[in-house]
C-alpha cells in the first residue's frame, strides 16, 4: 500500500465465491413471490379511507408571467373539495436541495411548489385541485382558466443566457475541475484534436410513474408521505426542514417501487404538496401521475455540449484534456444542486493516466424540464467525450483504437491512484483498487475482437456497413460517511434486518439477505429485511449512485458479525464449549468439526432464554438483537469495458446493435445472477440514449416527446443478446467484503461504444458527435 | 359526476358486481373497484403494456376498454395465475430466472405470455419474441423474461406424444 | 389521462346503431369498435366524443367471408383474423399475414379492427394502403342507405377520409389476387410495432418473363396512402430484377410530396420512399 491510503481504514483481501456458503451465489430472490402473484403494493395500490385526489395544473407555456389564475369555474364542479394556487400555500419555501448539496450560489433557482408569478417549462405546476375521485380532478383542472403573458424562452444552453428573473442570468454558476499545466501540455503537444460534441436529453422512464399519498394521523401528529422511494431518510430531513415539523413528527414509508433509476424518489413538489393538503384539509390525499406528466415534469438528464480537445505526445501519450460544457439544467436547480455538472468534470479522465486537465462547465438554466441524476450521473456523458476523443486521436495518429488505450490506461502498479483537483472543496479522487489492462485483455477475448474483425472484413466485403466499438471507464460507488443496520432473531428462529436502505428493484433485500447470512450462518431465506421506514431506523443512505451493496452492506455485515458474538458468547456459556470451538451453521451453534448429533443450540432456542429477566443475562441486553454502523470515508471504483457491434443500413439510416459486451469487475460480487440483472438492464437503457431515446423540444420550448410514441424505449426487438464477463480481480481494500456496486456499470460505456462501432461500421472516424444517432442524423451524416 | 352503469365482470371465476361511469377504463375498474391491483397501469395509452389481462382468451390492454365493454365478460389477471399455493409454471420461471427486478412489468408481461402459450403452445420462437415485444420493461433489459418464457413455454406444453 | 365525459350506446343490431348515430353523429358522437386508435386519444382527450355508440355487440358485422372474388371483411373483424394465412383467401391470405404483423402489436391486434383502422385513416395505417393498392371498395352505411367507395376516393388527408360523420364502415371488401401474383411488403420505423415512417406493399405478375399488372402502393410518406403510377409504369414490361425495382424506387421518389415533421424532415421520406419501394419490390421477388 503506499501512502495514499494513509490514515484510511484497509482490509485484507475477501475469501472467494468458492469458499463462501451463501455470499457470492446466484441466490433467487427473496422479493419475488409476491410481485409474481400480483400482491406487490407500489404507490397507486395504496389507498386510505376519504382520501382525496390531487391533480395538477400545468403550464403549457415554457416561459411567461402568471397574469392571472381564475379557479371559480372548477370549483363549481361536483366532488371538487379545493383548488390551490401559489397564493394558498406562499409561506412554503422552495424545494431544498439535499442537505449536502446546497451550493449556495445555486439557491434562487429552487424550484418553487407552485409556480410563483412565473412559468419556466412546459409543465410547470401552476395549481394544485383535490377531488373526491381522479376523473373529476382532471375535469376540473381542465376547466382552470390561467392568463400567461408569454416571456422569450432559451432553448440550448449555448445560446447566449437569458434572464431568470430580472436582475438574474440563466447562467447559474460557472465550474470548474482542473489538475496540472494544462497550457503547457497543449503547448508541447504533437497532436491535438479536437470536438464539439452532444449528449441528447432523455431519462430513466421507469414503467411506474410517480406517486405520493400524504396521510396525518391526528392522534400521534404523525404526518406521513407513502409512496417514497431512494432516499427516504434524507427526503425527510428536507421535508421536516421545509414543512417546519419536528422530525419525530413526519415519517417517510417506502413501498414497492417500479424502477428508480435516479430519477424516482427524488423529492418533487408534489411530494411536499399531499402532506401540507393531507394536514389542511383533514383528508388523506393520493397522487399518481400520468405517464404525459412523468414525460415532461419528472427529472431528465444527460444534456450537455462539450467543446474538447485532447493533446498527445509523438508517441500517442495523452497529456491533457481541456474541455468546455454547456450544461442544460432546464427550468430549475432540483434536489442535487451541481452535482451532475460536477460528476461530468471530475469523472473525464476516467482510467487513463493524464498529467493535465481542465473543464470549466457553464451551468445554465434553459425553458425546458428541470434535470437531475439519472443512472451514471455525469458519467454517461464523460464516457462519452472522452472515448471520442480516443477514438478521434488514435485516427489522426493512425494508432490502432486499443492500443493507443492501452497506453495511457492507469496500470495496476500505480494504484491506489490519486486526482486531486486544484479548485478548492472539489473532493479528490482516489481509485481504490485495479487493474485496467487485464480486463482490456479479458474483455477483447471474451468479444473475439479479433475474430470478429476478420468477419467483419468479409462482410463488408459483400457491401455492409459493420463495425466494432470500445469504451474504457471507471464508475464510482459506495460514497461514504457511513450507514447503520439492526438485527434480530425472533423464539421462531427467524429474523429481521432492518436497514436504511432502499430498494427500487435491485434485489436490495436478497443482496442484504445474503450477507447477513454469510456472517452469521443462517438461511437467507428466513431473514426479513425492512428498508425505507423511516420509523423503523433513525437514519438511512437509501439507494443512490450505487450506494446500497456497498455501504449499507458493510452495515449489515457488521450487524450481522456482531449478532454473531453475541449468540456465541451466549453459546459457549450454554454448551459449555469455548468461543473458538464454536460455529454456526443453518441457524444453529455447533462445535466445529463436531459429528451430527453432537453438542447443539439452535438460535431459535437462544433467543427464547434471552427474555429479560433471564439469569443467564447476567447484567447484559436482553434479546439476541443488536445494532451496528459501518464508517467509510472512501468511494470504491469499480470500472468497466463496453464492447458492441453494429450494422448500419444505409438506406435508412438505421443502426442495429447486433451484439454487445459488458466486461466489469466488480470486486466480489454479493449474487452474480442479480450483477448480471443490473448490468443487462443499464446497458439497454444506454442503448436507448445512444440511439433511441430523446427528450426533443421546438424552437418555443414545446417538449416534443410526451407520450411513449413519441418517446421510443427500446422493446425486445431492438435489444441484442449482451453478454457480460464478471471478473473479481481488483476486490476493494476499502470494505471487508471487497465489493463495489453494480448499478451504474450497465449503461455508463453504451454511449461510447455505440458511436465508436457507427464510426468504424461507416468508415469515417470521428463521424458520431451527437446521441441519440437516429437514422434521420445518420442520413445526414452520409451524406 | 355523471351517470354510472351498473356491471358485472367475471375476474378469475368470480362475479364483480360494480357500478362505473361509461368513461371509466377497465384498467381503473378492476383495480379501484374489484380491488385486483395487480393489474398495473403504466401509461394509460396502450404503449406499455403492463395493465394487459386476458379477457374471453385474448390478452388486451385494459387501459383501451371501458369497463361498460367488459360486461359480463370472462376476465383473468394475474391474481388468478396461481393454483392456490402452486405457482404457474411462468411464474415460477420468472423467479427462476431473474426476469423481473421492480416487478412493475411483470403482471403484464405474464398475462400476454399466458395467453399466447394457451393459444398457441407450439409457437414459432420468432413469433413469441413478436409477441413479446408488445410489452415494455425499463429494468431487464429483457434478456431474463425471454429466458423465462422460453423454460414455461416447454413445461407448459408437457411430454412429447 | 382519464377521458372526458361522454354518453354510451351499446346497440344490438345495425339499424338501430345507425339510427343512433344519425342523432348524435350532429354532437360529436362517433362509433367505438376496437377502440385502439380513440381510446388513447380520448386518454390524452385529444377526442372527447359526446357519445360513443359501441358496434362491439352488434351482430353481423363480424363476418369474414368470400363474396365471389372478393374477400368481405365486416366491421368487427379484429386484425388478429389475418394473423395466419388463409389459404381459401389464396395469395391474398398470405398478403395480409404478412401485412398484419406490423400493426402495432400483439394485445392491440386482438382487439383493434381492419374497419376501425380505414376510418381512423392514420397516414402509417398498414391496412389503409393495403386498401388503397388493392383497389378496395368502402362500404358505408347510414340511417339513408349505404354506399360504396373506392380507396382512391375514400383517402382524402391526413386521418381525413370520404366517411360523413353519420356514416359507419360497415364493411370493406377486397379483390383477391390473381393466381400467381406476388406481393411484397416493407415498412420502415424505428421500433418493432412502431407507426411506419415510411412503408411500400407492391403486387405484380410475371408474364413472359416480364412484369405485368404492377400496383406500388406507399403509405406513411404522404398524408395519405396511394398508388404511385410512375413507379408501375416503370415496372410494367421489365423483367423482375434489381434494375427494374431500383427504377421502380427511383420514380416513387421523383413524384412523391412527403409530410414533415420535428424529427423526419421530407427530404428523409423521400429518400426513404425509394428504399422502402425497392425493398417491397425485393420481397416480391423471393
Amino acid at each position: 500500500m503506499t501512502d495514499h491510503f494513509a490514515g484510511a481504514k484497509t482490509y485484507p483481501v475477501p475469501p472467494t465465491t468458492e469458499e463462501r456458503t451463501i455470499l457470492g451465489k446466484r441466490a433467487v430472490r427473496l422479493e419475488d413471490p409476491p410481485l409474481v402473484t400480483g400482491r406487490g403494493r407500489y404507490a397507486g395500490d395504496i389507498n386510505f379511507p376519504r382520501q382525496l385526489h390531487m391533480r395538477m395544473v400545468r403550464s403549457s407555456l415554457a416561459h411567461g408571467v402568471i397574469k392571472s389564475i381564475d379557479v371559480a369555474e372548477a370549483l363549481k364542479l361536483p366532488g371538487v373539495v379545493a383548488i390551490w394556487t401559489n397564493d394558498d400555500i406562499n409561506e412554503l419555501g422552495p424545494v431544498d436541495f439535499r442537505a449536502d448539496r446546497g451550493a449556495e450560489i445555486l439557491k434562487p433557482y429552487r424550484q418553487p411548489v407552485l409556480a410563483k408569478g412565473r412559468v419556466r417549462y412546459v409543465g410547470d405546476p401552476i395549481a394544485a385541485v383535490f377531488a373526491e375521485d381522479p376523473y373529476v380532478a382532471e375535469d376540473a383542472a381542465e376547466l382552470v382558466e390561467v392568463e400567461i403573458d408569454e416571456l422569450p424562452v432559451v432553448v440550448d444552453s449555448w445560446a447566449t443566457p437569458g434572464e431568470f428573473e430580472p436582475g438574474r442570468s440563466t447562467e447559474g454558476a460557472l465550474l470548474k475541475h482542473s489538475f496540472g499545466d494544462i497550457e503547457a501540455a497543449f503547448k508541447k503537444a504533437h497532436v491535438i484534436v479536437e470536438l464539439d460534441l452532444f449528449t441528447g436529453r432523455h431519462s430513466g422512464v421507469p414503467m411506474e410513474t410517480r406517486g405520493a399519498l400524504g396521510y396525518y394521523d391526528s392522534a400521534k401528529d404523525i404526518l406521513e408521505l407513502h409512496g417514497a422511494a431512494k432516499v427516504p431518510h434524507r427526503n425527510r430531513e428536507t421535508l421536516v426542514k421545509m414543512l417546519g415539523r419536528a422530525p419525530k413528527g413526519l415519517h417517510v414509508h417506502e413501498s414497492h417501487v417500479g424502477g428508480g433509476f435516479g430519477i424516482r424518489g427524488e423529492l418533487y413538489p408534489e411530494d411536499v404538496l399531499v402532506l401540507v393538503a393531507a394536514m389542511r384539509l383533514g383528508r388523506p390525499i393520493k397522487w399518481i401521475e400520468d405517464r404525459r406528466e412523468h414525460l415532461m415534469c419528472a427529472n431528465q438528464g444527460r444534456e450537455q455540449r462539450h467543446k474538447v480537445r485532447i493533446a498527445a505526445d509523438k508517441d500517442g501519450k495523452l497529456l491533457g484534456i481541456d474541455d468546455e460544457i454547456f450544461h442544460d439544467q432546464g427550468a430549475y436547480v432540483r434536489t442535487h444542486g451541481a452535482n451532475v455538472a460536477n460528476r461530468t468534470m471530475c469523472m473525464m479522465t476516467g482510467g487513463y493516466d493524464i498529467p493535465a486537465y481542465r473543464a470549466v462547465c457553464h451551468y445554465r438554466l434553459t425553458n425546458k424540464t428541470p434535470c437531475a441524476t439519472y443512472r451514471a450521473p455525469g458519467r454517461y456523458e464523460s464516457t462519452f467525450v472522452r472515448e471520442r476523443l480516443m477514438d478521434a486521436l488514435a485516427d489522426k495518429m493512425g494508432i490502432d483504437r486499443i492500443e493507443l488505450r492501452r497506453r495511457n490506461l492507469i496500470g495496476k502498479s500505480q494504484m491506489p491512484y490519486l486526482i486531486e483537483f486544484e479548485e478548492q472543496g472539489v473532493e479528490e479522487l482516489l481509485y481504490d483498487s485495479g487493474d485496467y489492462e487485464l480486463l482490456l485483455d479479458k474483455g477483447l477475448k471474451a468479444f473475439r475482437w479479433d475474430e470478429r474483425k476478420v468477419e467483419i472484413a468479409a462482410r463488408r466485403a459483400k457491401g455492409e456497413a459493420v463495425g466494432l466499438g470500445i469504451a474504457i471507464f471507471v464508475e464510482e460507488s459506495g460514497r461514504g460517511p457511513s450507514d447503520g443496520a439492526k438485527m434480530s432473531v425472533d423464539a421462531t428462529g427467524d429474523m429481521e434486518l432492518i436497514t436504511g436502505g432502499a430498494s427500487l428493484g435491485q434485489g436490495f433485500e436478497t443482496s442484504m439477505a445474503q450477507i447477513a447470512a454469510e456472517a452469521l450462518g443462517v438461511d437467507y431465506q428466513r431473514i426479513t429485511v425492512v428498508h425505507g421506514q423511516t420509523d423503523r431506523i433513525a437514519q438511512g443512505i437509501g439507494a443512490h449512485a450505487a450506494r446500497a451493496t456497498v455501504l449499507t452492506g458493510g452495515a449489515v455485515n457488521e450487524t450481522a458479525l456482531k449478532l454473531r458474538a453475541k449468540a456465541l458468547e451466549f453459546g459457549s456459556e450454554l454448551l459449555q464449549l469455548p468461543v473458538g470451538d464454536l460455529d454456526i451453521v443453518n441457524g444453529v451453534i455447533v462445535k466445529k468439526g463436531a459429528p451430527a448429533g453432537g453438542p447443539s443450540l439452535s438460535l431459535a432456542d437462544l433467543a427464547k432464554k434471552l427474555t429479560p429477566g433471564a439469569k443467564l443475562l447476567n447484567g447484559r441486553d436482553p434479546h439476541l438483537a443488536v445494532e451496528a454502523w459501518f464508517n467509510t470515508d472512501h468511494t470504491v471504483f469499480p470500472y468497466g469495458i463496453h464492447f458492441a457491434q453494429v450494422r448500419v443500413d444505409k438506406q435508412t439510416g438505421q443502426t442495429v446493435c447486433e451484439s454487445f459486451l459488458i466486461a466489469y469487475d466488480i470486486g466480489r460480487a454479493v449474487n452474480p445472477m442479480l450483477v448480471e440483472g443490473q448490468l443487462v438492464g443499464g446497458a439497454v437503457q444506454g442503448l436507448g440514449g445512444a440511439l433511441f431515446e430523446e427528450f426533443a423540444y421546438s424552437e418555443t420550448g414545446e417538449p416534443l416527446a410526451v407520450t411513449m410514441v413519441d418517446y421510443l424505449l427500446p422493446t425486445l426487438g431492438e435489444v441484442p443478446k449482451i453478454d457480460v464477463l464478471i471478473t473479481e480481480d481488483a476486490p476493494s481494500p476499502m470494505n471487508p467484503l471487497g465489493i463495489k456496486g453494480a448499478g451504474e456499470g450497465g449503461i455508463n460505456g453504451v454511449g461510447g461504444a455505440i458511436a465508436s462501432a457507427i464510426d468504424d461500421a461507416i468508415g469515417k472516424p470521428g463521424a458520431v458527435v451527437q446521441l441519440p444517432v437516429t437514422p434521420q442524423r445518420m442520413k445526414a451524416l452520409l451524406a | 359526476m355523471s351517470d354510472t352503469v351498473a356491471i358485472t365482470l367475471n375476474i378469475n371465476g368470480e362475479d364483480h358486481r360494480v357500478s362505473v361511469e361509461a368513461r371509466r377504463t377497465l384498467a381503473d375498474t378492476i383495480r379501484e373497484d374489484c380491488g385486483k391491483t395487480g393489474t398495473h397501469i403504466g401509461c394509460e395509452h396502450g404503449v406499455c403494456g403492463s395493465c394487459t389481462v386476458i379477457i374471453d382468451g385474448e390478452p388486451m390492454r385494459s387501459c383501451l376498454m371501458f369497463a361498460v365493454q367488459a360486461d359480463g365478460r370472462k376476465i383473468r389477471t394475474v391474481e388468478g395465475l396461481a393454483k392456490g399455493d402452486e405457482l404457474h409454471p411462468l411464474q415460477r420461471a420468472f423467479i427462476d430466472n431473474h426476469g423481473l427486478q421492480c416487478g412493475f412489468c411483470t403482471p403484464g408481461f405474464l398475462m400476454l405470455a399466458t395467453a399466447v402459450l394457451e393459444k398457441e403452445p407450439d409457437i414459432a420462437d420468432g413469433d413469441l419474441l413478436d409477441a413479446l415485444s408488445s410489452n415494455l420493461c425499463r429494468c431487464t433489459g429483457y434478456q431474463n423474461i425471454i429466458k423465462a418464457v422460453r423454460q414455461a413455454a416447454i413445461e407448459m406444453r408437457g411430454p412429447r406424444k | 389521462m382519464k377521458p372526458a365525459a361522454f354518453v354510451y350506446h351499446a346497440p344490438r343490431t345495425l339499424e338501430a346503431a345507425l339510427a343512433l348515430l344519425a342523432e348524435v353523429a350532429p354532437q360529436d358522437g362517433r362509433i367505438l369498435a376496437g377502440g385502439q386508435s380513440l381510446v388513447p386519444a380520448m386518454a390524452f382527450r385529444l377526442a372527447r366524443p359526446t357519445h360513443l355508440v359501441d358496434i362491439n355487440g352488434v351482430a353481423g358485422l363480424d363476418r369474414l367471408v368470400l363474396d365471389g372474388g372478393v374477400l368481405s371483411v365486416g366491421a368487427l373483424v379484429r386484425h388478429a383474423a389475418f394473423h395466419k394465412a388463409d389459404a381459401k383467401f389464396g395469395a391474398l391470405g398470405a398478403l395480409l399475414a404478412d401485412v398484419v404483423h406490423n400493426i402495432a402489436h400483439y394485445p392491440i391486434r386482438t382487439r383493434g379492427t381492419m374497419c376501425g383502422s380505414l376510418a381512423h385513416a392514420d397516414p402509417a395505417s398498414e391496412w389503409c394502403l393495403t386498401a388503397v393498392t388493392l383497389g378496395a371498395e368502402m362500404v358505408a352505411h347510414s340511417a339513408k342507405g349505404a354506399r360504396r367507395i373506392a380507396a382512391a376516393d375514400y383517402f382524402q388527408g391526413i386521418m381525413q377520409t370520404a366517411l360523413e360523420p353519420d356514416e359507419l364502415l360497415a364493411e370493406v371488401r377486397l379483390p383477391l389476387l390473381p393466381e400467381g401474383a406476388k406481393h411484397g411488403f416493407y415498412e420502415f420505423n424505428r421500433r418493432a410495432g412502431d407507426f411506419a415512417i415510411g412503408m411500400a406493399l407492391v403486387t405484380y405478375q410475371v408474364k413472359g418473363g416480364k412484369i405485368a399488372e404492377a400496383r406500388v402502393g406507399i403509405g406513411g410518406i404522404e398524408g395519405a396512402p396511394r398508388r404511385i403510377a410512375e413507379a408501375e409504369a416503370a415496372l410494367n414490361g421489365q423483367a423482375p430484377g434489381k434494375a427494374a425495382f431500383e427504377a421502380a424506387g427511383q420514380a416513387t421518389a421523383a413524384v412523391v410530396d412527403p409530410i414533415e415533421d420535428a424529427q423526419t424532415p421530407a427530404a428523409y421520406r423521400r429518400d426513404l420512399a425509394a428504399t422502402v419501394v425497392t425493398r417491397a419490390l425485393e420481397r416480391a421477388a423471393i
